[in-house]
Order: C-alpha cells, then structure tokens, then sequence
C-alpha cells in the first residue's frame, strides 16, 4: 500500500499531509490533523456526528477519503467561531441547551451552519429536514430545533446589520 | 459526620435559575474530548474478535499467524485473562462475557483480541486468528427459551430441578388476586410482546489503557460509573484497586448502556501483555452487537374492575430476555409494572430469561417501559370497557402519600395524582383532532436511587471554588452542581467551577445510573459546602477573636451576630479565602455519603400520532410529558431530560427493535436499519415540570432522568387505537404491524 | 489499495482495464465507503472519477438533459431547469439519505451499486433515461433498467464506466413521479419505491404510461400491465385501482429486516396511485 500525498485547506489554513489510501477524511482529521472536533459514531454517514464542509457542500467525512481532499477546501467545527467571537449557533446551542452529552454537537453546528449559509430563514420543517442526517439521542431535537431558529435570527440581523 | 437530609422548604437565589453550562464553550467548539478523543505516545490500536454464531462451543483458537504478522504487538484469547473470580459468580460472568471462555453465546461474543500498530494492520490481524467453532443449536425468542425443549444457554443454571433458562423468578404484590377478580364487572386480559431495544448512544465505547509490568496502570474511558469500572477491571485483571486510575472522559451519551464493562478489561489486558498504551474504539456494529441492549419481553397483563372504575384486581405475568447470563431485568419489571396505582389485589410473577443475545443492561428506567406498555394499554382497555374517560380511570385508582406499593414500601409525597390533574387540565387535552389522527395518554414509575458518593469542594485564595464530583456529567450536571454549591456558599455560579474527578482524587462513587447524579452529588454538594462554610466560620472566628458561635454564615460572608459585635464588618467568602494562608491554610469542603431517600418518580404523558391507513406510517404529531421533578435545580436540563427520554420511547414504540435471523445472527447492527428517530420524524415535546419535594434531600431533589421513557410505548399504543381504531399489542408499532392490523380489522378479523 | 483520480474516462477506463485484483470505481462513494468500512470490499485500486470533466456537470441540450456521472445529488436538485422538467426524477434523486448524503451522492453511483432500493433508478427507468458508457472500446449508450442485473450486479464490463446519465427531453402533456415507502421520514432505504411517467392526449386521458417498481424484486421492475390499466383513463378509481392489483401481482420481494414481503406487495399499488395521481396533474390532467 502507497501512501498519498495531499494538499489541502483546512478552516483557511493550508495543509499538507500524508495518509493511507484507505484513510477517511475523518481519519485524517483526527488522528493526524488532531482535529478532533469531528467525531465518529457509525463510519457509514448514518449519524452526522462527522458532519464537514468539502467546497462549501455539507458532507459526512466519514464517507470520503482524505485522498479525495487534495485542492479542497475543508471546513469542520473548529473553524465555525470567529477567533473569540462564537458563531451565533454556538451561541445559541449553550443558551438554549441544545447539547446534552455534546458529542452529536459539533455534527449538527456543522449542517446548520450549512443550512443558514443557503437559508439564513428557515422554517421549523426546513429545520428538521435539514437536520435529519445528524442523530442525537439525548435531547428529543426539541431544544436544537430552537437554537437553530433563534441562531437563525441572529443570523440575520448580523447580515442587516452588513448592508446597512 | 451524619447530616440531616430533611427537605427545609428555602427560599432558593439561584437553584432554579438557567445558566449556560461550564462545559459549553468546550463542547461547541470540539474541544470536549470524548472516549475516542485522547491518544498516547506510542500507542497501539486495538480491536475485537467477535464469534459469527449465535452459540457455539470454542474447540480451540490459533492466534500463532496474526502473531507473526509484523506490526502485531499482543494478540490475547481467555487464557490471558485467567479466571481470579474465586467464586463470585457474578464476576465470572462478567468476564465471560468480556470474552468468550469456552462458549460463544452469541452473535457478536468476544472470542479474541489484538493490538497492533494501526488501524490495517489490526484488521488484518483478525482475520488470522482461527477459530474453532462447533457449533450448538441457539434460542433467540424469550417464548421459545422458555420452552422444554429449548437449547439452554447456561447448563449450571436450573429452574424446577433441571437445567433451564429461566434463570430468577419474582414475586410482587399483596391482597387476593383471585378474590379481587371475582368481585369485577369487567375483566381484561391480554398478552403483549415487546422487541429488544438499544440505548443507541451516539458515541461508541472507547477507551485508552495503560499498564505497564510493574502492576500500575490508567484508563481514560468514557463511562457512566468510573469507579465501578476500576474495580470490577482491577478485580478481573488481578490488579491493586489503587493501581488503576481510571478517569472518565466526556460522555457521548449512555443511558444505563455505559454502566458496565466490555472491552475494558480487554485493552488493559493488551496492553499489559505490549506494555504499551493501546487506544481501543467499538464500531457501531460492535456497539450493536457487542455491549448491552435492553431486553425483549413477552407479558400477559389482566385487570378487574368495577363499573364505578375501581379495579378489583390486577395481574402480571412478565418474561424478560436477560441475555446469556442472569440479571435483575424481569424483577425490575415486576416491582414497577403497578406502581403507579393503588389497588387492593395486586400481583406481578416475573421471569427472567436466558437467550443468545447480548447481555442485557440497564436502558433508562430498565424493565419498567415494556411492563407500562402492558399494564398503561390494558387500562385503557378496561376504561373503554366500563366506559369512562382514561384520565378518570387512572385518577381514580391513583397511588397516593400512604399508599402501599405493588412492590412492597408505603409511598411518602408523591407526582401521579398531580402529573394526572396537570394532564387532565392541559389544553393539549381539548385540541382538535383530524382524520386519521388520535390521542393516547399513559402513566409511568420509576424508583430512582442514591447511593456511595463522594464530593469535594476546594476554595482558591481569589474565592473560586473548585468542586469535584465522582458522579458522571451525563448531561449538564456540572451546571447543576455549580449552582448548589453556589447556592450553599452565597456566591455567584459563576464563581464555582465543578470538575468530574478521577478515581485517585476521590473516594468511590457509585455508577450515574438511577437517576441519581443530581440527587446523590448534589446532596454531597451541600453538605460539602456546609463543611466549607464551618471552616470559614471558624477562620472569621479566629480573626475576629470571637466565638464561633456568634458567626452565621449568609449571602456569601460570615457576619458577627450580637450587638457587642456591631463593630464587625462582614467578611466575604473571597476574604477569608485571601487570608487562609495565615489562618491555618487551604480551605476545603468534604463530604462522603450513602445518600439515601431517593424519591420516586412519575409521570403521565400525552401524545397526538396520525396514521396512514393505507401504509400503516404512524406519525406523533404532538407531546406532552408531565413529571415530577421534586425540585428542578436547571429547569434547561430537567426539560431536556424529559424531552429524551420521550424521544426514545417514541423510537421504541415506532421503529427501534433488534431483528434476529434464523441463524440466530443480528440483522441490523447499523444505524441505517436500527432507526432511531430522526429530527423530521418528531414534533415539539413539550414539557410540564411540577415540584413535589422529595422529603429526603435538603432541597427536595428527586431524579428526574429516567421516567420520561416510561409512558410513550403505551400512550403511543392508545393515540394509535384511537386513531385507526386497532389496538396493537407488539412493539415496535412498524408501519408493517400497523398495516396488518388495520387490515385484519377490515376484513372483520 | 491504491487510489487513483485521473482526468479523462479514458484514463480511468485504462486503468479499471489494466488493474490487478479488484478494481472499483469511486463516484460520490457514499456506498463505497460503508462497505469499505466493513471491510465487506477490499479493493486493490480505486478510481475516483470526480476529477474527470466530462462527469461534473449538469448539461442542458436540444435532446434533453445528460448529468456527469459525479454530479452529486444536491446539484441535481438545485437545478431549476431538470426540476421543471423531470420533478419526479429530480424527487427521487432528492430522497437519498440526508443532507450529508445529498453533497456526495451521484444518480449514476445509485445505479451502479445496483441495490433493488435505489431511490433514483424507478424514476429513471420510468422517465426513460439512458446511461452513456465508457469503456476501452468506445462509447455505448445503454436504456438505463439494462445496467442493473441483480442484487450488486450490473452489466457494465470491468474496464466501463458510467460517464453520464441522459434524460429526453420532456415530451408535451408529459409528468413523472417518484414515491417511496421508509418508516422514519429521512435517512431510510425504500421499502418500497413506485416511479410513474405518464402521457396525456388533447382529451386528458393517458396515452403512454411507465410505471416502475423499486424494492420490490432483484432489480427495478417496469410494470406493463399496470401502465396497460391506466392507458385510456382519467385515472378514475376503477382503473387506479387495476393499476394497483397489476403492481402487487408484479412483485417478487423478500421479507427482511426492512419490510415485509406482505408489506411491500400492499404498499407497491398504493404508492404507485399515489404517485401516478402526481404525475397525471404535473402533466396537465386534471
């Protein structure tokens, strides 16, 4: 088995970095990147918890190879905030106690970011729908349907607030 | 030191306030870590073998081939872990089902275990171990292995003078069952059916050991009870329980699924054999196959009772899998399937069964769902039978303060009543409904418990308070504990920082099951606090130069009490932790306690499902959970709290079931195909928090975790009924039992 | 393994042809992963056709619509035009897994995996979609129902490649539909899957019809008779009703962990009224 080489942009940063063929992006990014924000709870993109962006489209890295990341653009939990500025969701999901456990966190700030950034005013089935591909067992959704929403919100001030 | 642990009815100043949790900031941004999150230099990879057959006798085991493979540190079978039980059955047990000894006892069994290099290397190590199976006729259905002629599972194992599977019989109840029943109008009886469920925790068990040959070794885990996990590996391992420090990592979510070992002891055994750290993660089909699901039952249920609505009698007949070994899980069943009720003839005989399956542990509230599901579906049956409104029906035979239990003690203060009130005025009672759409309500018990605990509490010379608990945070429970202890001392919440400690910086802890994080280390919290605020008193004493007795302790200060000391400005917290240097040194809080008195819990629930009479498709449209708290410390997390624990008793009713083969292998072990719900497939869960004190725990905490699974199999079961008119007595309620149903009631069945 | 992203067909075509052992192809690899994962596939090479122009991009053309085969399925939807045209493919393309899904998973990968459950491929057949194929010795054009042969099994030689899949363009009075059956709402395989395409003459009545089975049978079923049933109508309730006794008698399904095969033989006619109703209307019937 040969290594590859890859050269790729990880929240901003350019990065090199060499893996196995049969490395996931999710592997990469957490045993060699140190990036362990991403978490795996299925390694079939049945749950989200791995939930990045490759070029902007919202994507399981478990279900890509690190390989295929070579001239993409990733983006993962850890470049959501802003420096020390949170992202509003990451706001919003401590306000409203959208986390229990935490570990389906980083997963669904991930998709609903994706989701604002195309959808700044979603519906609560847009919401839902959006979501669905992250499993979370300890909240029932209810309270992470509301941090989206109320994220939502903010969201969109912050944007008028840009044009004015 | 004893302390009195009698409600006080206090005006609270922070208790019940929702702040963001101190552990927010780390789990939004990824840097929380998990049980898969932590790494060690050098350290291998670890990975489980697992047996292909339902049951099988392990005629020998070749590990010389994956040994040689270059990269392959440390292949371990059974021999490596030698049996140390000295005869503590239980124990035993637990290590044969860590790792197959001579029998595989189901789809999924550890049988060997390697550590290597990487993740390949690893993989390619299993494939050459040889097995040597024989393989032996299985039984996957609790029915069947209750059968005569069924393969048993454990031949030490006898029921009636001869091997068998039914492993435990209980007994519950009072009053005269059979007199009881002669005196109903109407009688209802009627057998239902319940599949194995997973706790379907979204982080897979994962842990990171560390032993080297001088005997010591750490464990990073994630874990709901690290203490439990020390000792049981210790004892397995044969290692000094001090030796072995295990900290538990955050937890991604267990549910009563994380409250025992698995491949622990295997990862420590590893490593102890590489001498070196070895990082050991399930899959999820591990996960699935290979740690411990909730059981499936099979119950006949009957109830009497008179035209007026008072039952005469109730019965239950409860068959519980337990798995290839012996467990509690039909017992539980039994103790809380008439809980909820007062009634004058009550009995409940339940069984505990031996199957090929995985083990069976603790699923939120274990047991107590399924038995609802039988007993909350029969007394709606009996209401429609007499004619009166459900809610009625169950206010009238409500327990009540001095009730005696179906299981035995006399009920204090307790939450059925008003949690039936509450549902029987909530406007979600008189929405309308549409086509196609009903509604069901049903009720549930669940005993709580306290337990060993031990809570420190160290006070910074700036007045920061450091608490360390040894309960895990499974779910904002460090938010909790900051607030109590703040609360005690008078400061601000944000001036408590609570840490969860490792098993070297704390006495034992039990395992955070039962529901009893926030009441057992939150009673430990306060009294720690209190011990503090004595120190502090004491260091105000020696600086004012007067008696201690003329301190009290409020808003965060010592203030001198009297006239004579009208001259003392009140010293704060933060200056009495300023001068403890000079004063006799650090500051600190201790307290160790069996924390007794958990307070039972109840809830009732109403649900709005829509049925699609053409493919069976059952949608909940609306929820309501109403439960008692006693008192609510986050109200944000008592909320989340019961919104969860509807959820999962919704996937359990819906969709959620464990599906065998012939071959006694498990068909689904993915979350592709073991469906959980998704966020599209449920509504708002909306939440009514009422505050019965408990009477055993100074602020009236009662657990507040595990009821909410309780009531949604049978309230879902009757929303169903009511909808399309069939009542389904086998869960989950998948759109094909639904449909079939729905049919058989067409054709006239 | 080795991994390899060329930048022609060609290319990638050479080297499924030259390759040792096993050689797969990785298009949005939504399927391949899972089972690389498993280790229930351990290729020796894996071409990753995502980097070969030809395959990337939606095209619009007097004769209809060709989709690169490493389109991923949210392109698919956010295609205004392909939306007007084919709803009902641009659906069922839709219902693959979650959003997470949608950015990597491809019509063409749905197809080739060859599972009985793809979501796309009733709507494909129904829409009658062709599949262009590149292999060592040139170009074929294939009807799309003749890639899949059984369970995992396609007709495609070891050095092809599935570069697009062309849809026609939409003929006048025409609609098409997908639905499918899964318990939760999102994240789910077909229970069952019901693809309809149907015609309609100046008087409303359907003049040409296509109605498709998925999950239901090894492979993709089009079934005649109940297109026959409805041929003529207004879909009134007598001939909706035949169309549905020609679905259930056209099913040949396994009881598994998914459904049952009483379940998926019910359900097969009501999904497919249901979604021959939606395409009577989206193709002017009223």
């Amino acid at each position: 088995m040969s290594a590859v080489q890859v050269s790729t942009t990880v929240n901003g940063d350019a990065i090199d970095f060499v893996c196995q063929p049969t490395e996931t992006l999710l592997d990469v990014l957490r045993n060699r990147l140190g990036l362990i924000g991403s978490k795996e709870g299925c390694g079939t993109g049945d749950c989200g918890a791995c939930s990045v962006t490759v070029d902007g489209q919202l994507v399981c890295s478990c279900l890509v190879l690190g390989a295929e990341a070579e001239g993409r653009k990733i983006g993962t939990v850890e470049g959501l905030a802003d420096g020390d500025k949170l992202h509003p969701l990451q706001k919003q999901f401590i306000d409203n106690a959208a986390l229990q456990c935490g570990v389906c966190t980083p997963g669904f700030l991930v998709a609903a970011k994706a989701l604002l950034d195309r959808n700044p005013n979603p519906t609560e089935q847009e919401i839902r729908y959006a979501l669905a591909g992250n499993l979370c067992r300890c909240t029932g959704y209810d309270k992470i349907v509301r941090a989206v929403n109320a994220a939502a919100r903010d969201v969109r001030k912050q944007q008028a607030r840009k044009k004015r | 030191m004893a302390h009195d642990t009698s409600y006080t009815d206090q005006d609270f100043k922070i208790v019940g306030s929702r702040p963001p949790r101190p552990d927010g900031i780390d789990k939004v941004t990824g840097r929380a870590r998990y049980g898969a999150d932590v790494s060690a230099p050098g350290q291998l990879v670890g990975r489980v073998l697992r047996s292909p057959h339902a049951h099988a006798k392990i005629r020998k085991i070749d590990t010389s081939r994956a040994q040689k493979l270059k990269g392959v540190k440390a292949v371990i079978t059974s021999k490596d872990l030698p049996d140390l039980t000295e005869g503590n059955r239980g124990n035993y047990d637990i290590l044969e089902n860590c790792m197959a000894r001579e029998h595989a006892l189901y789809d999924g069994h550890a049988v060997a275990a390697v550590a290597a290099v990487d993740e390949q290397t690893a993989r390619k190590a299993l494939k050459l171990i040889k097995v040597d199976y024989k393989v032996l006729p299985h039984v996957t259905d609790v029915d069947a292995a209750m059968q005569d002629d069924a393969p048993v599972v454990q031949p030490h194992i006898q029921h009636d003078g001869k091997p068998s599977n039914i492993c435990n019989v209980s007994q519950f109840g009072h009053g005269d069952v059979e007199a009881g029943f002669a005196q109903a109008d109407v009688i209802v009886e009627k057998t239902y059916k319940t599949e194995q469920t997973h706790q379907g925790y979204i982080e897979p068990h994962a842990c990171l050991a560390s032993v080297g040959p001088d005997g010591q070794g750490e464990l990073w885990v994630t874990t709901q009870g690290h203490f439990t996990v020390r000792n049981l590996c210790a004892s397995l391992l044969g290692m000094d329980i001090a030796k072995l420090k295990v900290t538990s990592s955050e937890i991604g979510g267990g549910f009563g699924g994380k409250t025992h070992i698995w491949t622990e002891p295997l990862a420590l055994a590893l490593s102890r054999k590489a001498n070196l750290p070895v990082k050991l993660v399930m899959s999820r089909e591990d996960v699935f196959k290979g740690s411990g699901p909730t059981c499936s039952t099979s119950m006949d249920i009957k109830i009497g009772a008179k035209k007026d609505g008072t039952v005469t009698a109730a019965s239950a007949t409860l068959r519980y899998h337990a798995g290839p070994h012996p467990g509690p899980w039909g017992m539980l069943g039994g103790m809380t399937a008439w809980a909820c009720y007062d009634f004058e003839n009550v009995q409940s005989i339940a069984y505990d069964v031996l199957v090929n399956r995985p083990k069976v542990a603790a699923y939120r509230a274990p047991s107590a769902p399924m038995a609802a599901f039988g007993v909350e579906s029969t007394m709606d049956l009996v209401a429609e039978a007499i004619g009166m409104d459900p809610v009625d029906f169950r206010i009238k035979n409500a327990a009540k303060e001095g009730t005696r239990a179906s299981y035995g003690p006399t009920y204090g203060p307790i939450g059925i009543g008003p949690t039936l009130e509450a549902v029987k005025n909530h406007p979600h009672m008189r929405a309308r409904l549409g086509k196609n759409q009903g509604r069901g309500m049903a009720c549930g018990f669940w005993f709580n418990f306290g337990g060993q605990t031990c809570t420190d509490l160290n006070i910074g010379v700036d007045g920061s308070v450091n608490l360390t608990v040894g309960t895990v945070d499974v779910g904002g429970a460090r938010a909790s504990m900051s607030l109590i202890a703040a609360e005690e001392l008078g400061i601000p919440y944000d001036q408590v920082k609570c840490n969860v400690g490792d098993t070297a910086s704390l006495g034992h802890n039990d395992t955070t099951e039962g529901s009893r994080g926030t009441f057992s280390s939150g009673m430990a919290t306060i009294f720690a606090a209190r011990n503090a605020i004595e120190e502090m008193k004491a260091r105000a004493a020696k600086t004012w130069e007067i008696d201690i007795e003329d301190i009290e302790w409020r808003d965060g200060a010592a203030h001198a009490m009297g006239m004579q000391h009208s001259n003392l400005a009140p010293l704060s917290l933060a200056e009495i932790a300023g001068a403890s240097p000079g004063t006799g040194g650090p500051i600190a809080g201790h307290n160790e306690v069996v924390a007794d008195g958990a307070g039972v819990s109840f809830a009732s629930h109403i649900c709005d499902v829509e049925v699609d009479p053409e493919t069976g498709a059952t949608r909940v449209i609306r929820y309501t959970v109403v439960q008692d708290a006693g008192k609510a410390i986050h109200p944000d997390y008592v909320e989340g709290q019961f919104q969860g624990g509807a959820a999962q008793g919704i996937g359990w009713a819906l969709n959620e079931e464990y599906v065998y083969g012939e071959d006694g292998c498990l068909q689904n072990p993915s979350f592709l195909d073991y469906r959980i719900p998704v966020c599209s497939d449920l509504p708002f869960i909306d939440t009514e928090i009422l505050e019965i004190p408990n009477p055993n725990h100074p602020y009236g905490i009662r657990g507040v975790g595990e009821t909410s699974i309780v009531p949604p199999l049978a309230a879902i079961g009757n929303a169903v009924s009511s909808a399309v008119g069939v009542r389904l007595d086998h869960t989950p309620m998948s759109p094909p039992r639904v449909l079939k149903a729905i049919k058989e009631k067409q054709a006239g069945g | 393994m080795r991994y390899e992203a060329p930048s022609t067909t060609r290319e990638a075509s050479a080297l499924l042809a030259n390759a040792k052992g096993k050689a797969v192809v990785l298009a949005g690899g939504t399927d391949l992963l899972a089972r690389l994962k498993s280790g229930d596939i351990e290729p020796d090479l894996v071409v990753d056709i995502k980097r070969i122009d030809t395959t990337q991009s939606i095209k619009r053309m007097a004769s209809g619509f060709r989709i690169g085969a490493s389109v991923p399925c949210v392109e698919i939807g956010r295609s205004a035009a392909l939306k007007r045209a084919w709803p009902g493919v641009v659906e069922a393309a839709q219902l693959i897994g979650s959003d997470q899904i949608q950015g990597r998973c491809t019509i063409a990968g749905n197809l080739c995996n060859a599972s009985p459950a793809a979501d796309s491929v009733p709507a494909l057949i129904a829409a009658g979609a062709k599949a262009s194929v590149v292999g060592t010795a040139g170009r074929r054009t294939v009807a799309v129902e003749k890639i899949t042969t059984g369970p995992g099994k396609t007709s495609l030689g070891k050095d092809e490649i599935v570069e697009s899949i062309n849809l026609p363009k939409r003929p006048p009075r025409t609609g098409d539909a997908y639905l499918r059956f899964t318990p939760r709402t999102e994240m789910d395989i077909a229970v069952v899957g019901a693809g309809v395409c149907l015609t309609l003459n100046g008087k409303g009545e359907v003049s040409k019809a296509r109605v498709v089975l998925g999950a239901v049978a090894p492979t993709a079923v089009i079934v005649a008779d109940a297109a026959n049933a409805i041929i003529g109508s207004r879909l009134e309730d007598s001939a909706l009703a035949e169309m549905a006794a020609a679905c259930e008698a056209a099913c040949n399904p396994i009881d598994d962990m998914r459904g049952t095969i009483e379940f998926r033989t019910d359900v097969s006619g009501v999904l497919a009224k249901r979604a021959a109703k939606i395409a009577y209307q989206r193709a002017g019937g009223k």
